[in-house]
């Protein structure tokens, strides 16, 4: 551990962030405001937030369909993402992407995606393009990372991409976040190489880390081993398996019949990465308990200010279906 | 002017587009050919000799050698795309295109859209196509029909040398999305380009291949040269026929199209592609509901059947459109009634 309180108060913010985002959505999703399919990150923000902590504007993400972690750990704006999954005009992406295509190219995030695997070879060009541009004055070089699940593990674009970036030693990283469940099916059952997705990678000829993904602490000080290596020029591409816990289900109104007897209570009281991390901060007296519950407040209240807005905004006109398929047509 | 192939229009301006933007980057299965063999790299240079020289001008950031992995080939180029970059990939044959169809028609084609228009993905796809060298059923199609009905994808079908060239300048330059459907059977058709560093061709607007009164002959990609056999064929009867190579199936220049069939009241659309939900069935939509009123006969289609393309010589010429059948289609229509 060698944050200082200043990195530890804000990788709390934005954890809790997340986790307020996430559960005010499943309250919200219940009541029909909300349009369409929404696949909440409850229980995985200790690794959207130890990974994207160490990254810079320079760096870029291809997230998934369970995105808006990731999203808000790049830094895309807390209220465009609401109005976004609300549909309205005003949101990231103009009420045109919803929940599963958030993005903010400008942030380094090159979007959610709908399709489970879709990211890897995305992630790749976006590497590749960083290698193009070489390092910087530390020598060092922008990379580009996919998130993938163990669902998206077991796609043939996620093994392509793999390949592909060992071969043309491309400065990506691939985080698989195994969270034991690819919808509605155990991984045990789906992912051959049984409780390990990191050896696939290490077989395509890359270096591969592994680390607890409900420790906010093993993922950061994981995640910066990682990036050292994959932005030393030559290296190449890396992966790094979290183990990580969902508490929702697949998509909001799954009824989760395959979850075992107790399984989400002792998930929340024993794998709950925040509640770890704040035991973990208090025990150490790195932070005290009052200063996260005023972060606790402060994430609850721009949550509900960010739904407020979203409630408020501009509502798209049927015109604007045309918009933006092309740049000129 | 200069006398090139269809092929080197193609390499060519490639070349020239790298030369003058460092963003541009080539990337796809063997377009540089040879790598970790003992003949090294350039033993092959791109199997249509497309890319040849490429690697040793440019280097292997920006001339990049895939494995034969069309999803990560296509994909990598839209991260590229999205990154800054102005990258060529090739997929070898238009009919890899299943292989790679989600990170085409899924993701580089819907990023913009998807995104509220925050993104910008200049990405060119070059995919070989066609049919006419008894290379079957997987090697041989003209996929088209499935681009075209792409939104935010635009698709070029460049059937002259000076088309292929003007056509793949505008498209490296062009900021949205495109895939350029070069037929393999032209690669070798020898004509007059324009060396002007900065010909471009815009998009959507079509050519008029050859000129007359009677009938209206719409193609694209290969099936102009035949419509244009065809229609000097018929000259020599005394037959005018209006022969619109579209050069862009879209934008499509539906103008071009509408204008010519309201003179000649007759209309013969050749797509290479089998007839159902094709260019063929979109562009005599086109004309049925835009130029009812001109018609004198009914649209004629000259497509392939729906079966596969067929191996043997004798079954793929059966096949094909052929000048024989165009000219048969254009009597038709003036035979009607």
């Amino acid at each position: 551990m060698q944050l200082n309180r200043e990195a530890l108060t804000r990788a709390y913010r934005q954890m809790k962030l997340i986790r307020e985002f996430e559960e005010r959505l499943h309250e919200e999703i219940q009541t029909g405001e909300i349009a369409g399919f929404t696949h909440l990150y409850c229980g995985q923000e200790a690794v959207a937030v130890g990974v994207c902590e160490h990254l810079t504007e320079r760096d870029k993400i291809v997230s998934t369909h369970r995105g808006h972690g990731h999203c808000l750990a790049k830094g895309c704006d807390v209220d465009g993402m609401m109005k976004e999954i609300w549909g309205s005009q005003d949101g990231l992406c103009n009420g045109k992407g919803g929940s599963m295509h958030i993005a903010d190219i400008d942030k380094g995030m090159l979007g959610a995606n709908g399709i489970v695997g879709a990211g890897a070879p995305i992630a790749v060009g976006a590497a590749l393009s960083n290698k193009i541009d070489g390092p910087d004055e530390n020598g060092k070089l922008a990379i580009a990372l996919a998130f993938s699940g163990d669902g998206a593990c077991n796609q043939g674009t996620t093994f392509e991409a793999m390949n592909l970036a060992v071969v043309t030693k491309a400065p990506c990283i691939f985080v698989f976040e195994n969270n034991h469940y690819s919808e509605h099916t155990g991984v045990d059952y789906a992912v051959g190489t049984v409780q390990d997705i990191a050896s696939r990678a290490e077989a395509f000829g890359m270096k591969v880390w592994r680390a607890d993904g409900t420790d906010f602490f093993a993922v950061y000080d994981t995640f910066r081993e990682v990036l050292e290596y994959v932005r030393t020029p030559g290296n190449g591409p890396a992966a790094v398996e979290f183990d990580t816990e969902r508490f929702f289900g697949h998509f909001e109104g799954d009824p989760q019949r395959y979850r075992g007897e107790g399984e989400l209570d002792r998930l929340r009281a024993e794998r709950d990465c925040l509640k770890i991390f704040r035991a973990s901060v208090t025990g150490a007296a790195l932070l005290d308990a009052a200063d996260l519950d005023k972060i606790d407040a402060d994430a609850l209240q721009a949550i509900e200010d960010a739904v407020t807005a979203a409630r408020a905004g501009a509502r798209p006109q049927p015109e604007n279906v045309l918009d933006n398929v092309y740049i000129s047509y | 002017m200069a006398k090139l192939t269809y092929r080197d229009a193609i390499r060519n301006t490639m070349f020239q587009e790298m030369q003058r933007d460092e963003r541009v980057v080539v990337l796809g299965e063997d377009v540089v050919g040879g790598m970790g063999t003992a003949g090294g790299p350039e033993a092959i240079g791109g199997i249509w000799s497309t890319t040849t020289g490429f690697y040793d001008a440019f280097g292997p950031n920006r001339v990049i050698d895939t494995p034969i992995s069309e999803s990560a080939i296509m994909g990598a180029a839209g991260g590229l795309a999205l990154a800054g970059k102005r990258p060529i990939a090739e997929i070898m044959f238009a009919d890899f295109i299943g292989v790679s169809m989600d990170q085409l028609w899924n993701q580089i084609a819907k990023f913009r859209y998807m995104f509220g228009g925050k993104s910008v993905c200049p990405a060119v796809i070059r995919m070989p196509c066609g049919a006419g060298y008894n290379a079957a059923a997987q090697h041989s199609q003209m996929i088209s029909q499935f681009v075209t009905g792409m939104p935010g994808i635009k698709v070029v079908m460049p059937t002259t040398p000076e088309d292929a060239c003007g056509l793949m300048r505008q498209a490296i330059r062009d900021d949205d999305p495109v895939v350029f459907l070069e037929h393999k059977f032209l690669y070798g058709l020898t004509g007059e380009v324009n060396e002007d560093p900065d010909f471009c061709i815009p998009f959507g607007h079509a050519r008029l291949a050859r000129a007359g009164k009677d009938v209206t002959i719409v193609a694209s990609g290969m099936m102009v040269r035949y419509a244009e056999t065809a229609a000097d064929d018929l000259a020599q009867d005394g037959i005018g026929c209006d022969v619109i190579d579209i050069r862009t199936t879209s934008p499509l220049d539906e103008e071009a199209i509408l204008d010519s069939v309201e003179v000649t009241g007759r209309a013969v659309i050749v797509d290479e592609a089998p007839p159902r939900c094709s260019l063929a069935t979109d562009l005599s939509s086109l004309i049925a509901q835009k130029a009812f009123a001109s018609l004198k006969a009914p649209i004629e289609m000259v497509t392939p059947p729906h079966t596969p393309v067929p191996f043997a010589r004798e079954l793929e010429s059966a096949y094909l459109p052929s000048p024989a059948k165009i000219a048969a289609a254009v009597r038709k229509t003036l035979d009607y009634r």
